[in-house]
């Protein structure tokens, strides 16, 4: 049976874990993340899974992909600040292509900027955050209902495509407290990875079979070799070999990239006959919402775009959606960052105008439709 | 139907918990839709402190708070602080040994929420006082769905205590 809480929308994400499989965690508390750790480390041992409070977040990180590679479905929550901190074993996940889920609670930065105060300003950090060439999927809820739902899908996708996953949530979600409908168990889709099943001597941990390679898990007597390092099929590294390099990072990026629509989840409100768009997505998300309700009730063909995965971007569908609108109004809590990739996508089809927040504070329903109502005057 | 609500005082009064009871009250046991913002911050204790509510039958886009249908005001900040954002016809609940009004436009339901609490042994009551009261005078919530949630937020062995608090100020807000 179904059954209907009142949750934050950390709460709900911690509970979304657990019934997506995620049996261990590690984590360094930081406002406004701490709740995930704090219900995980209540609720883990009820479930034989495993909490550990670490001494920072880069061992978090790090601690959270070695359990991984011990069959574990992981994950670590943190904000802005122990997000950078992160960043380097993130890019250790992504090459050792290790599923993990990052939550990521955003409030205003940069540094320690706001701690109690709501930010949309790390949208780019999720994708680009650790160096050299790679991919991330990172999802984003507008609500604690989302946020339980949404980070199931983190974990399948991060299980299916072997990939860290960013959990990209915000102050104003994970602190406020709403309706969450949990399904039955039994209708909760939940991905496993890929197992090898072939005899060890052929097993080879990055060999990609349709486009994911099998994941030997510690025990279950397959050698592995797992590096940072440029590896090749077998997990050897290959420093000095630029073909074996070019194949691995066309491998860790195009697994991603190649399956982008697969992956794409994007609310659309009232688009089918809008001429003005508002892009949007977290918190910002629902006010674009009410926004975009108000515009119509004036007679204003509004619509809405809201992103609940912001990467890979969804520049075909923008790209798409560029030929029936003349103006896309990005509303988001940052001074210009998805707007960036949404006037990449459309290649001037259509005008991109940003109506930031610089942190600390949600745009207003009226901010809005006030922005929409000079779109549609032709300002 | 769509309500705003704010509940203000001083921290260390339990108004962040009444905002929270109130939602979870409307969200578990009637039914309604409801979201609740808490405001964190330095002022968590001893400064002002308030809690955001709004219930709905329809679906809420807009989480805060922005022009409020109810006022619950505990101490004389919160009220001087949030009765400008009072609809015209809006209600404003007061403790009335805590707030003096300003000027008598609008209405108001006055309550000694917080002598009554301390005439059941324990002030810190007061704030479930409060929502007794608050559940009578605005009918937004069922008694019904407000003990549940306020029998469910409390430790164990205070729930007598405030089952009867929580029952005080229902009486006084139907007198």
């Amino acid at each position: 049976m179904k059954k209907i809480r009142f949750w934050s929308g950390d709460i709900a994400a911690a509970e979304g874990a657990i019934a997506a499989g995620c049996r261990f965690f590690a984590g360094y508390p930081i406002t406004p993340a701490s709740d995930i750790a704090e219900h995980m480390a209540l609720r883990l041992p009820q479930e034989n899974g495993i909490f550990i409070q670490m001494e920072d977040e880069l061992a978090s990180m790090a601690a959270i992909l070695g359990a991984s590679w011990g069959g574990a479905k992981v994950m670590t929550a943190t904000s802005g600040p122990g997000f950078s901190l992160m960043q380097e074993n993130i890019g250790l996940g992504a090459i050792t292509e290790t599923p993990c889920v990052v939550a990521d609670v955003q409030r205003a930065g940069p540094s320690t900027g706001m701690p109690t105060l709501v930010g949309q300003g790390d949208v780019m950090q999720s994708r680009w955050g650790s160096h050299g060439d790679y991919e991330t999927i990172v999802i984003s809820p507008s609500s604690p209902q989302e946020s339980f739902d949404l980070i199931i899908r983190a974990f399948n996708l991060a299980e299916l495509y072997r990939v860290p996953v960013i959990f990209l949530m915000d102050e104003c979600v994970a602190h406020m407290s709403e309706r969450v409908v949990v399904p039955p168990k039994e209708k909760i889709e939940v991905v496993e990875r890929l197992k090898p099943s072939m005899p060890p001597e052929q097993y080879m941990p990055f060999k990609p079979l349709n486009n994911i390679a099998p994941m030997a898990i510690a025990g279950m007597g397959y050698k592995i070799h797992v590096t940072g390092l440029t590896h090749n099929e077998k997990g050897y590294p290959q420093t000095t070999s630029t073909e074996v390099q070019e194949w691995m990072i066309r491998h860790i990026c195009d697994k991603i990239r190649k399956n982008e629509r697969k992956i794409r989840d994007i609310e659309e409100y009232e688009m089918d006959d809008a001429e003005i768009a508002v892009v949007s997505f977290g918190i910002a998300g629902r006010s674009a919402k009410a926004a975009v309700k108000i515009a119509r009730k004036h007679g204003i063909k509004a619509g809405l775009i809201r992103l609940k995965t912001i990467w890979p971007f969804p520049e075909e569908y923008f790209e798409n959606a560029a030929d029936n609108i003349k103006k896309f109004i990005v509303a988001e809590i940052n001074y210009g960052q998805v707007k960036l990739e949404v006037e990449r996508s459309i290649h001037g089809k259509a005008s991109v105008e940003l109506l930031p927040k610089f942190g600390g504070a949600v745009h207003t329903p009226m901010e809005i439709y006030n922005k929409i109502k000079e779109a549609k005057n032709g300002n | 139907m769509k309500k705003e609500i704010r509940f203000s005082g001083y921290g260390g009064q339990g108004i962040i918990l009444m905002g929270n009871i109130a939602a979870k009250a409307a969200v578990l046991y009637d039914d309604k839709n409801a979201v609740y913002t808490p405001s964190y911050g330095p002022e968590a204790r001893g400064g002002a402190a308030s809690s955001n509510v709004i219930i709905a039958d329809e679906e809420i886009d807009y989480p805060y708070v922005t022009d409020i249908d109810v006022l619950v005001a505990m101490s004389q900040l919160g009220y001087e602080h949030n009765a400008p954002l009072l609809k015209d016809n809006g209600v404003l609940i007061i403790d009335k040994d805590l707030v003096k009004l300003k000027n008598g436009v609008g209405k108001v339901a006055k309550i000694d929420a917080t002598r009554i609490a301390e005439q059941l042994g324990k002030r810190i009551v007061a704030n479930i006082v409060m929502l007794g009261f608050f559940t009578a005078v605005t009918k937004i919530l069922s008694y019904d769905a407000i003990k549940k949630a306020v029998l469910e937020s409390v430790p164990a062995k205070f729930k007598e205590l405030n089952e009867i608090a929580l029952e005080k100020g229902y009486k006084e807000g139907k007198k």
